[in-house]
């Protein structure tokens, strides 16, 4: 009896769990036709010379359960010299209404390329980190973040 | 605005090459333009919209803040302490309001 009740039940899950299934695997397919525009806006601050993927250390939650205050901090292996340095870091969300997050203006006298901030996240989506150095380079990097409650308001 | 004040820590001594951390947090709403207030109406944006911190009058750290940094901006950056010397920390707000503190760092 116990058996057969246990059969009946998973079934009917088994069917609303296709069903589930189904409706959030053709969500992502909606979100990447739409143009990035955190990407676009890479282009635009790099002039169309583009960045390199690059290991930065971008510290962020894999899940955010409050979108208003997402921590975010960075690190970068930078010498930090009047010859070598990291000029510029822009935090870039593709997901929120605007991409952009915040600007970093870096000096060498800060000895280190590092910074900590909260931010809002709308819904799930990529983080962008883009690297200005003093001689032109850009680096960049990227990390998702799934955010359970938005926090960019109605 | 006497309700924002801005918090900063720094530490009071360090060693000469030391990089130090600095913590600031500011009390601010940072109306994003896109929230609602109870009756629905859209509450105009208000955010603190550039931070910089000074070492003895020079610009070290600044910082462009956009509608999408949460409430009471929370700003950690590091500094590389060379000589003893008063960091000067300013958040200027979407009205030109400036909130300010100052801090003195000793260096051996």
């Amino acid at each position: 009896m116990k058996l057969k009740k246990l059969r009946k039940i998973s079934r009917r899950n088994a069917l609303q769990l296709i069903a589930t299934f189904t409706g959030t695997a053709m969500l992502p397919s909606i979100s990447f036709s739409q143009t990035n525009k955190a990407l676009d806006r890479i282009n635009e601050i790099t002039k169309g010379l583009g960045a390199i993927e690059s290991d930065i250390y971008l510290d962020l939650p894999e899940i955010a359960e409050n979108g208003n205050q997402v921590k975010v901090s960075f690190e970068m292996d930078s010498p930090m010299t009047e010859t070598d340095h990291v000029k510029a870091v822009y935090i870039l969300a593709d997901g929120n209404p605007s991409p952009n997050v915040a600007k970093f203006y870096f000096t060498p006298e800060m000895g280190s390329c590092s910074a900590t901030t909260r931010m809002r996240l709308s819904k799930t989506q990529n983080v962008y980190l883009l690297a200005e150095n003093n001689n032109g380079q850009f680096l960049m990097t990227n990390a998702k973040v799934k955010v359970t409650i938005g926090g960019c308001g109605g | 605005m006497s309700s924002i004040k801005p918090r900063v820590k720094v530490p009071k001594e360090v060693s000469i090459d030391e990089i130090v951390e600095i913590k600031t947090l500011i009390r601010h709403p940072m109306h994003s333009g896109r929230m609602k207030d109870a009756d629905g109406q859209t509450i105009p944006r208000q955010i603190i919209n550039f931070f910089i911190a000074k070492f003895n009058g020079k610009d070290v750290f600044k910082m462009e803040l956009e509608p999408s940094i949460s409430t009471n901006p929370y700003i950690v950056f590091q500094f590389k302490a060379k000589e003893s010397g008063t960091f000067d920390f300013e958040w200027i707000d979407d009205n030109g309001e400036k909130y300010s503190i100052s801090k003195k760092m000793a260096v051996s």
